[in-house]
């Protein structure tokens, strides 16, 4: 394969992966922390129907990328106060928020579908873009590819090197214990919970910020129960979610190579059913396989915590 | 002050029943919020939604015929809810058993008879299960998370009825729309009463409320999928097996919901077209909760939301309201139900700060 087709095939893959990887990596946080939120697909999309319509009317990315975080958020936030101050079933509630997230970001964005906004800048480095293969693969993305990476490393090290990091897995692993040495964990859990909203906020806008700059209607389709699968798959390691993400973009690019070589007679919407089959058989893999991946589930995961009174 | 929350002894039955209307009243509010947001007069917008659909006999019909596939389904969820399996893929399973039947449908497009529909019946029921048996069995062999799978599965299902009938089940003579012939005569049910759409999918899907009530209350299966929800540890004491349940949870919602989807393409809509359902297999987890997991329950619960759907519809044409709000709407509910599900739970309790409080 020539280096021509290399190189966008790969910035197609990256910007497959990009928002997978921000939702995928919020939700991570926030199983660590022993919660289970079902809600990513919903609050995606209400990072990117409000990401969307700031930018329309500011013009801002800055300010969109703010509102879309915010808007994720806010959608998590509601989801904390059901399940961890009213103790409230974590997977009907997190089902109920990505209904919910589906109807209020259709509302939202009934005026706005398919006007386009000017798409997220590329950050241009004068000198190093412009290298000939390593310039647009290293150095010619917008700013949430690199923050989507960041944030991994970031992670990482949050959860393995850092005092909170600790203390956010041990409300996830052993709930009781963590409360009787006296760790707020409803307090550890909405934190995390919140960055979740948040990051799948910001994955929802590189849909309708970067990837297509425009609203459509439900058109995050199903990325978020995606990286609901990548966090298993994962086996609750950033890293490993990292490497899942980019896999799964590769899915998206030889699904569009293949329709667009024409060379296999196969009907597009056949096509459009491997990412969903390629979920179900990762998930099927690491179920049964050598990874093992489900016995590193966190031992609080989806039990709601309620404190000894 | 402030607020203290003190665990009940049990849960309250009283409360069991208030919630759900307590939920549904707080959900007419967040409407009236909503609706004067919009610039909507709230009043209208009610009417149309709520009273409308009940004025004349054809629209009560339209709400039966939308409750029935709603309270099917839920029904067949709630089985598997309460012993802790979540499919969640009735979309997929349905639309599954509108093409299995559609199938069925047009290989015996040249032919008459009585046992076409009843074979069309069957193929839906087996085509909704052969779907459900997928998450079905990777739970039980593999432990795969069926939330997922079944999920999943549902978008594959939705692509391949658009596969079907954009390609080889594409009407010859119908202009090259994406739909497939209309049934013929012995291929469709008709009207029960006159005036109405009203089909034989509305008394099967209350024989199926009271199959399921009996199913529940009376034998030993319905305990253990009882037990197995409440107190997995006693479950697998007792020596009930997990699988078996999961197997005939799946099973039976997905037989449940392909039946929903076989009676859909076969009643009302009479051909298969690319969109078969304004998402049933969805909105009936709402259902499913709102009725609180119980056949009864759940029958008033579908009803609700079918009023919902057709109201829903009138205020979109009468008052312009968006075809989102309904789903906004069905979203509220839910949440407002799981929030006040609390109060089942606890007793809430206002502390005056004047007094010492005794922390433990």
């Amino acid at each position: 394969m020539s280096l021509d087709i290399l190189v966008p095939m790969t910035l197609t893959v990256i910007g497959a992966a990009t928002p997978l990887l921000f939702a995928a990596l919020g939700e991570l946080v926030v199983e660590r922390s022993g919660v289970l939120n079902l809600g990513v697909e919903g609050m995606m999309l209400a990072g990117a129907v409000v990401g969307f319509i700031a930018v329309a009317g500011t013009g801002s990315h800055a300010f969109g990328l703010l509102a879309a975080a915010l808007a994720g958020a806010g959608m998590a936030l509601l989801f904390g106060f059901l399940t961890l101050t009213l103790r409230a079933n974590q997977v009907a509630t997190g089902l109920a928020l990505t209904i919910f997230g589906i109807g209020l970001s259709a509302l939202i964005g009934v005026k706005h579908v398919g006007i386009p906004i000017p798409a997220l800048p590329k950050l241009d480095i004068p000198g190093l873009s412009d290298l000939p293969v390593i310039g647009p693969l290293l150095f010619g993305h917008d700013i949430l590819v690199y923050l989507s990476l960041a944030l991994t490393i970031g992670i990482a090290w949050f959860l393995a090197r850092t005092r909170q990091g600790l203390i956010l897995r041990a409300c996830g692993e052993a709930d009781l214990s963590a409360h009787s040495i006296g760790y707020h964990v409803i307090r550890v859990r909405y934190c995390a919970v919140l960055f979740g909203g948040a990051m799948s906020g910001l994955g929802g806008a590189y849909l309708s910020m970067a990837a297509t700059p425009m609203w459509i209607e439900n058109m995050v389709a199903g990325r978020g129960w995606i990286a609901l699968a990548l966090v298993a798959f994962g086996s609750w390691r950033p890293w490993r979610v990292l490497f899942g993400a980019y896999l799964f973009g590769g899915v998206t690019i030889l699904q569009l190579y293949l329709q667009g070589s024409g060379i296999l007679s196969i009907p597009s919407q056949v096509m459009s059913m491997l990412p969903y089959l390629a979920t179900i058989i990762l998930l099927t893999v690491i179920a049964s396989g050598s990874w093992r991946g489900r016995l590193d589930a966190p031992a609080c995961l989806g039990k709601t915590f309620s404190p000894p009174s | 002050m402030a607020l203290r929350f003190e665990p009940r002894k049990g849960t309250s039955r009283a409360m069991l029943i208030a919630t759900p209307l307590l939920a549904v009243l707080l959900t007419l509010v967040a409407g009236v919020i909503l609706f004067l947001s919009l610039n909507i007069e709230a009043g209208a917008a009610l009417y149309h939604f709520f009273i409308e659909p009940l004025e004349s006999l054809s629209s009560i019909g339209e709400v039966l015929i939308k409750a029935a596939p709603l309270i099917m389904i839920a029904v067949g969820l709630a089985v598997g809810f309460r012993a802790n399996v979540w499919n969640i893929g009735a979309e997929g399973q349905l639309t599954l058993g509108a093409i299995a039947s559609g199938g069925v449908a047009l290989a015996f497009w040249h032919s008459e008879g009585a046992y076409i529909l009843p074979l069309m019946m069957l193929a839906g029921i087996l085509g909704g299960m052969a779907w459900a048996a997928i998450p079905a069995f990777l739970r039980a062999r593999f432990q795969v998370n069926e939330i997922l799978s079944s999920l999943m599965l549902s978008y594959v299902a939705g692509l391949l009825l658009s596969t079907l009938v954009y390609g080889p089940w594409k009407d010859p003579e119908g202009m090259n729309f994406p739909q497939s012939r209309m049934f013929n005569d012995s291929e469709t049910i008709a009207p029960l009463i006159e005036g109405t759409r009203i089909h034989i999918g509305v008394a099967i899907a209350l024989l199926v409320v009271l199959v399921a009530a009996v199913l529940i209350e009376r034998t030993l299966v319905g305990f253990e999928i009882k037990v197995a929800g409440l107190a997995p540890a006693a479950a697998r004491l007792a020596g009930f097996r997990q699988n078996r349940l999961t197997w005939l949870s799946f099973l039976l919602s997905g037989g449940l919901a392909g039946l929903a989807g076989m009676l859909e393409v076969a009643g009302p809509i009479g051909q298969l077209v690319p969109v078969i359902t304004p998402g049933y297999g969805f909105t009936a987890i709402i259902v499913a909760f709102l009725g609180r997991l119980n056949p009864i329950g759940i029958l008033f619960a579908g009803l609700l939301m079918a009023l919902s759907y057709v109201g829903g519809e009138n205020a979109q044409i009468a008052v312009g309201l968006p075809r989102a709000a309904t789903g906004v709407f069905q979203g509220l509910l839910l949440f407002f139900l799981l929030a006040t599900d609390f109060l089942v739970r606890y007793r809430v309790r206002w502390i005056h700060r004047g007094r010492q409080e005794v922390r433990s």
